[in-house]
């Protein structure tokens, strides 16, 4: 009995540490939760206000209007369905490639992908900002997708995986006359659900807060998304009117945090797993 | 990548059909033309935009171009010598590397710190290791814009937290230094779960055995974190130094947002520069021969990534 409350008492230290931890990290996040809630005055008074006596919902309907909001939404949505489909739909079909079909060049194809990842985007912008200037695609969807939606990570991790596939399930496939893109569509991808799903979760959030490469192939606030949306509002609201551009960051963070609650599993596990880079 | 799983065996597996002699079905394309349908796409992406503006990158950094006027003018490796005789670059070199010291430290020190304590059976560690990955999957640009509310030295919640202490708050973003530990920190807050998360599978990973062989040997808490923890964790924290550099030379919203690479340049990293020289100061030439520099040193660190990806496929 004593024992186990000397255990007990020895892990009290543990215990401050875990909720000191939890509150340094959680408290941004609060911060900014409740500020958007806020009237200015409860803002700008020191020490803080911690709760807002009464929230202050009209900072989400100011912020709305202060910019197009609803635009922004709607980029944010179309550039990165877009984008993610396009990538999964080509890691899907690149790897397929490479592993099933008998054709010669397939190892030097993957070589060649697998060189791409020696290339980050961030170092190829001032030619492929002229390479889509002069397609006319600035201020497009296509501009702001299609650069960014070849894909090499995923194409290797597919092909690692395919090549793990049971052989018996897709011989006794072949053998039931299942052609190429059967065998793609209606055996190896449902097969793959697991690699599939956070793959796919892992694209949508990189997609969702690209920021560098729509703020440069846009101009105008029609084709903003959200993540350069809400430096706009930040820029043209300053720092006198923080209750609406706090909540204006909510609208912006809100979508991922609601993916987080529903799908924090398989996102964890696969960056744990190495599978996928955050 | 699947970690400690040994490669298999096969050779750039072929189809496991023909390998047992059976032949799929024919596809009326033929095999090659398949190959083209399905490959092809993804194949044309890379070529037009991350295989041909590398080399078109290299050539604009020969030249001096407003991106406006017709004509590029030649002018040699002119470029580069400007960049590395520049006062002004060489600062930017030392902002680079003092924010990429910074952010990897940062990291995956904590993150290391934080994965030791959440790896205990806690109460509430789940709930605990969620609030601290959140971050990671929210916008740069966002949390960015929030952070510039919590550091304001008026009535910013950091203000508060120090006030506490009976410190005062620095003018964080208006000071060069301060400014620099700002996106750091910043940086740090959002990816740390980041390398808490990998810390955490290492350490699930470490052979329950190998603690067992340690407390027969007698070795106290110190001793099985010096010789069991540490040293079996030494390949993830390779694999995240390397990983955490990389994108700490991507980082761009947080400092776009939060100083916008000032005050007077304090902020200024090596991708920063490139987008202000490219992209504000419409010097083509400059922002390309950066662009060759910033890609050399990510090749460097990739190059090491994946020499370190192979070993772990053939020992992890």
């Amino acid at each position: 009995m004593a024992e186990r409350l000397r255990q007990r008492l020895a892990q009290v230290p543990l215990y401050l540490l875990l909720a000191l931890v939890v509150v340094a990290m959680g408290l941004p996040l609060f911060w900014v939760a409740t500020g958007a809630l806020k009237t200015n005055q409860e803002i700008y008074t020191f020490p803080p206000v911690w709760i807002p006596r009464e929230p202050r919902w009209e900072n989400f309907v100011e912020a709305w209007h202060a910019a197009p909001f609803g635009r922004f939404y709607l980029n944010s949505i179309v550039t990165t369905l877009a984008g993610s489909g396009l990538e999964l739909l080509f890691a899907l079909t690149t790897a397929y490639a490479i592993v099933f079909l008998r054709v010669r060049a397939a190892v030097a194809v993957f070589l060649l992908i697998l060189a791409a990842l020696l290339v980050p985007s961030q170092v190829t912008l001032l030619p492929n900002y002229l390479t889509v200037a002069r397609l006319g695609w600035i201020n497009t969807y296509q501009g702001i997708v299609l650069p960014g939606a070849s894909i090499a990570f995923g194409t290797f991790l597919f092909r690692q995986h395919f090549r793990t596939l049971s052989r018996e399930i897709l011989d006794a496939a072949v053998i039931d006359g299942c052609g190429h893109l059967r065998l793609l569509w209606q055996v190896i991808v449902p097969l793959s659900q697991p690699v599939i799903v956070t793959f796919t979760l892992i694209s949508l959030v990189n997609k969702w807060n690209e920021f560098l490469w729509p703020l440069l192939v846009t101009n105008s606030l029609d084709m903003r998304t959200l993540p350069v949306g809400i430096a706009y509002l930040y820029s043209v609201e300053g720092v006198m009117n923080w209750g609406p551009i706090l909540a204006g960051t909510l609208f912006v963070i809100l979508p991922m945090l609601v993916v987080y609650l529903f799908a924090q599993r398989w996102i964890v596990s696969g960056i744990a797993s190495g599978a996928v880079k955050g | 990548m699947a970690q400690g799983q040994p490669e298999t065996v096969d050779k750039w597996a072929l189809a496991p059909a023909i390998e047992r002699g059976i032949s799929l079905r024919r596809p009326a394309l033929g095999e090659w033309s398949l190959f083209l349908l399905l490959a092809g796409p993804n194949l044309v992406l890379f070529a037009v935009f991350t295989y041909w503006p590398l080399f078109y990158n290299a050539y604009l950094s020969l030249m001096s171009w407003d991106m406006i006027s017709p004509v590029k003018a030649f002018v040699g490796l002119e470029n580069y010598r400007y960049l590395v005789s520049d006062r002004e670059f060489r600062r930017v070199v030392l902002n680079t590397v003092i924010f990429t010291l910074g952010t990897v430290g940062g990291t995956t020190g904590l993150g290391l710190l934080l994965a030791l304590l959440l790896n205990r059976p806690l109460y509430g560690r789940t709930w605990a290791r969620g609030v601290i990955f959140a971050p990671v999957l929210l916008s740069g640009a966002a949390i960015s814009v929030f952070w510039v509310n919590i550091l304001n030295p008026r009535f910013g919640l950091f203000a508060q937290v120090l006030s506490w202490f009976s410190l005062s708050s620095p003018n964080w973003l208006n000071h060069p230094t301060w400014a620099m530990v700002a996106v750091i920190l910043v940086y740090t807050w959002k990816n740390v779960g980041f390398s808490m998360v990998i810390y955490l599978a290492g350490l699930q990973a470490i052979p329950a055995d190998l603690y067992e062989a340690a407390r027969v040997d007698g070795a106290g808490h110190l001793g099985t974190f010096r010789w069991v923890t540490l040293p079996q964790l030494g390949p993830v924290t390779l694999f995240l130094l390397v990983v955490s550099m990389i994108s700490s030379f991507q980082a761009f919203d947080i400092i776009k947002v939060m100083t916008d690479g000032g005050p007077v340049h304090a902020t200024t990293t090596l991708l920063f520069y490139i987008y202000e020289q490219g992209f504000v100061a419409f010097n083509a030439g400059r922002a390309a021969a950066a662009s060759v520099f910033l890609f050399l040193a990510m090749l460097a660190v990739t190059v090491i990534q994946l020499r370190l990806g192979e070993r772990r496929v053939h020992y992890g």
